[in-house]
């Protein structure tokens, strides 16, 4: 197994409200390999997002509390580096594709602008210098990228003239700008049409495996983790309580929460009964 | 089956706890909510509290004009000899006294149409909020005034005034919430349960209304206070011997700058408790503004 | 077998106005959907975002005027009834999100006994439904005391389906009742509604994007794509030899987490390396598909 590009050694978070303290990651560790596909599967409040969040650094702290563990990336340990060097990895080494592509554009800029914004700092961060129009050719290739058919128009709109998978595309687009190593895609697909999630999916997996990106996808749908991922890492009350090659774990689970997990899901095929006289739990 | 149990996470909270804790950590929040409760505690207490009550009568003490600030007199006395800090505080009275009148006829009255426009649309919508539109149009100053000229100056005509155009405010307020609140589930699930329209309004969507209501209620109150106090430096209010802060500010500004105390203290105390009263709303809204996210 | 409801020919305009008011067009968001739903059985309408299976509930429900059509319920016709008390006690509704079909200001027992109040149930009396109405969704009595932002969204859940369950009602409406829900927590409340079904004899109309859950609790569904219904029948026929391009499309977008379940999806052929839309497979094969209807089982 080739030397992890992110990973995460016994991470531990807790949160504080109201006076009450929480703890949410209890040891908390996943290795992300270059050119891999990880998924993080967890229902709410298992401790997935957070996790994603630590990774980011975009936890708030207060309420939240880093009390454990390192988050390595490339080496280097992202908890403990300068906060200018830590900003100079975000969207040029690791980048978020953000889950709601509804209220994850702002409203009142055009997509030319909001990509512009973005890939200028990225560049200010990383020293480089480009000019508007080089910006702007390069907003125009990662919308092609992304298989717009008409990048330029798609640039010149606002958010509100786009449909729920052109918008998603395009949160995907913003990612891709400044050529990151670490994808990390939160719930991709989720506030999309069935139709259209199987049209992101496909996008993200081939986008990742042209560019030889390493993916970690956030999700709580089992269907999607089997389809997207070759590793998975189950989570539940802030604990990793299982993770194997995606295979292993759909033909063989071996923990009791995995085990229930995938007994809950209906099955396409039928077969799955509900009720007293079902076979449930 | 076996019955669902809670699952394994931290005690939730009640309202009231979240509330109260998230307030008590805004330091202006609680200043604002100190001084509102000193004031009206003060304003109720006052024939008890104050150490010369008779002064709010016609009482005259020529040897005692003008006297600064001092132990005998805290707030000094005016030119005739009365103790202005007594003065000061039953004029309080009058000023919460005009805040409550005026917001308690406002209050209802605007609620009402707001959820009336709001909820039933139509012609009744169209009715209420031009209605407010031309009542919205009218300067509550300007309007005392012309109820002065007609009828006696005098201060239950001048609440009377403002209560007349401060309901325009509310109906804006709770006829937008409502207007959210209609394509809200709840409220279609309270219809498609046969509640009637009473209940709708008023059991349903009136409850979520409180938060934004009392908010406004106390910036409100502060700024009530204002006008009146405003009302009555124009000599609308309420007529001497009564004290009434306005009033004092008026009467007392003749003798700037040598006398300052009977002018200034008045002022004081009518900036002290609008600011309170403002504090607060904006602790409230703050407390609010973060539920609403939620 | 009676069929509780029966839909004829409904169908829903909503007028596109251009400027000044002036009617430049219509929305067709239901378009002469027929459809009909055997006593104690559950009738599955699935579709995407724009389908119009919203619509469709909405009307039978009361909360939207028809355009057009008929909606009978058990028997009679109930197109202009919709809204009157005495309907809302012959059907109800179970709303997608839990965390606002409840009213936050009020507690649990309240929000249960606005129905109870509403059909005429003494006030002396409701305590007692209500605990039994809470008992029958496996809820504790004490929960009437709480807040729904108190509850997790599996108990609140639990709370809109007593509270529609408060008037006995013959026909459930459930518009997506679990896709809120935590997987786990969406099989318990299926499971709930599988044994109240049986126990109080319901009739369901089931509306869901969710195909997995579709084919393991509906007896019969519809397929519905922009107001129309392409493809109806019993739901395993429907499912194992799907005739529509909508169906083969929707069946092959499922993310599904065996084998088996994969094998019996659709291959859809893809176009510039990617899956097409409903637009282009249907264009692909040079005009609509008409609609498919099964005879048999």
């Amino acid at each position: 197994m080739s030397e992890a590009l992110l990973s995460v050694r016994n991470l531990s978070v807790q949160f504080t409200t109201y006076g009450q303290t929480n703890q949410v990651l209890k040891g908390v560790s996943l290795d992300v390999p270059a050119r891999s596909q990880i998924a993080l599967v967890g229902e709410s409040g298992s401790g997935k997002t957070v996790t994603m969040r630590a990774i980011m650094g975009l936890l708030r702290t207060p309420p939240a509390k880093i009390i454990g563990g390192q988050i390595f990336y490339d080496g280097r340990d992202l908890l403990t580096m300068p906060d200018r060097d830590r900003l100079k990895l975000r969207g040029t080494a690791m980048s978020m594709v953000f889950q709601d592509p509804m209220s994850s554009l702002n409203p009142v800029f055009t997509i030319a602008d909001q990509m512009g914004t973005i890939l200028k700092y990225a560049d200010r961060r990383l020293g480089r210098s480009r000019s508007a129009k080089e910006r702007m050719d390069r907003v125009h290739e990662v919308l092609g990228q992304v298989r717009m058919r008409d990048p330029e128009r798609v640039a010149r709109s606002y958010p509100i003239m786009l449909s729920g998978g052109m918008r998603q595309r395009v949160l995907i687009a913003m990612a891709l700008l400044s050529e990151p190593r670490l994808l990390i895609a939160d719930e991709p697909g989720t506030a999309l049409d069935v139709t259209t999630q199987a049209q992101i999916l496909k996008l993200l997996k081939d986008l990742v495996e042209e560019r030889g990106l390493a993916l970690l996808m956030i999700t709580h749908n089992l269907g999607v983790v089997r389809e997207t991922s070759n590793y998975v890492y189950v989570m539940n009350k802030g604990v990793v309580v299982e993770h194997r090659p995606t295979a292993e774990l759909f033909e063989a689970p071996r923990d009791d929460y995995t085990k229930a997990l995938i007994a809950a899901v209906p099955r396409l095929t039928g077969g799955t009964s509900f009720g007293k006289s079902g076979a449930a739990a | 089956m076996a019955a669902q149990t809670v699952t394994n996470e931290p005690r939730r909270l009640s309202n009231a706890y979240q509330n109260w804790y998230r307030f008590s950590r805004n330091p202006t929040a609680v200043i604002g909510a100190g001084i509102v409760i000193l004031a009206i505690l003060a304003a109720i207490l006052a024939p008890w509290i104050t150490p010369y009550p008779e002064h709010v009568g016609a009482v005259v003490n020529f040897r005692a004009r003008h006297l600064p600030p001092s132990a005998e007199y805290w707030f000094g006395t005016d030119n005739v000899g009365r103790d202005i800090f007594t003065r000061v505080i039953f004029g309080l009275r009058i000023s919460l006294l005009l805040a409550l009148v005026v917001l308690g006829i406002a209050i209802p009255v605007g609620t009402t149409l707001g959820l009336l426009a709001g909820y039933f649309g139509g012609w009744v919508e169209i009715v209420i909020m031009r209605l407010t539109d031309i009542a919205l149009a009218i300067p509550p100053l300007v309007m005392a005034l012309a109820v002065a000229a007609v009828l006696s100056p005098d201060l239950i005509n001048s609440m009377l005034a403002i209560a007349a155009l401060w309901w325009t405010w509310h109906t804006r307020l709770i006829y937008s919430i409502t207007r959210q609140l209609r394509a809200q589930e709840f409220v279609e699930a309270a219809e498609t349960l046969g509640a009637s329209k009473f209940h709708i309004l008023f059991r349903e969507i009136l409850p979520n209304c409180v938060s934004a209501l009392a908010v406004k209620t106390s910036l409100d109150a502060g700024f009530v206070i204002l006008v009146g106090a405003s009302l009555s430096f124009l000599g609308l209010g309420i007529q001497p011997p009564t004290p009434d802060l306005g009033t004092m500010v008026a009467s007392g500004s003749a003798f700037l700058p040598d006398y300052w105390w009977e002018s200034v203290l008045p002022g004081m105390a009518i900036l002290v408790v609008a600011l309170g009263f403002n504090l607060l709303g904006d602790g409230l809204r703050d407390l609010f503004d973060v539920q609403e996210v939620r | 077998m009676s069929n509780m409801l029966e839909v004829v020919g409904l169908t829903k305009l909503f007028p596109v106005r251009s400027a000044f008011g002036r009617k430049a067009g219509e929305v067709r968001a239901v378009d002469n959907v027929s459809f009909s739903i055997e006593n104690g059985k559950v009738y599955g309408l699935a579709g995407e975002s724009g389908s119009g299976k919203s619509t469709i509930a909405r009307m039978i429900m009361g909360l939207a005027q028809p355009t057009s059509g008929d909606i009978l319920l058990d028997g009679h016709s109930i197109t202009g009834e919709t809204g009157t008390r005495a309907y809302g006690r012959k059907v109800q509704m179970v709303f997608q999100n839990p965390g606002s079909s409840l009213n936050p200001r009020r507690t649990v027992g309240q929000s249960i006994a606005v129905p109870l109040a509403a059909h005429g149930t003494p006030s002396s009396e409701h305590k007692r439904r209500i605990a039994e109405l809470l008992e029958m969704v496996q809820l504790p009595a004490d929960f009437a005391l709480r807040y729904p932002h108190e509850l997790s969204g599996g108990q609140k859940q639990r709370v809109a389906i007593a509270r529609a369950l408060a008037v006995a009602p013959q026909l459930l409406i459930l518009d997506e009742p679990t896709s809120a829900l935590d997987v786990s927590v969406q099989a318990r409340v299926m499971d709930l509604l599988v044994d109240l079904g049986q126990q109080l004899g319901l009739t369901y109309l089931f509306i869901s994007h969710d195909l997995s859950l579709m084919r393991n609790f509906a007896d019969t569904v519809g397929v519905l794509y922009l107001g129309k219904i392409v493809e109806t029948g019993p739901t395993a026929s429907v499912f194992e030899a799907p005739q529509h391009d909508y169906t083969r499309l929707l069946l092959a977008s499922v993310p599904v987490i065996s084998a088996e379940e994969e094998a019996l999806r659709p291959k859809i052929p893809l176009i510039d390396g990617e899956i097409p839309t409903a637009e282009q497979l249907i264009a692909l094969r040079n005009g609509a598909n008409p609609v498919s209807q099964r005879t048999s089982e």
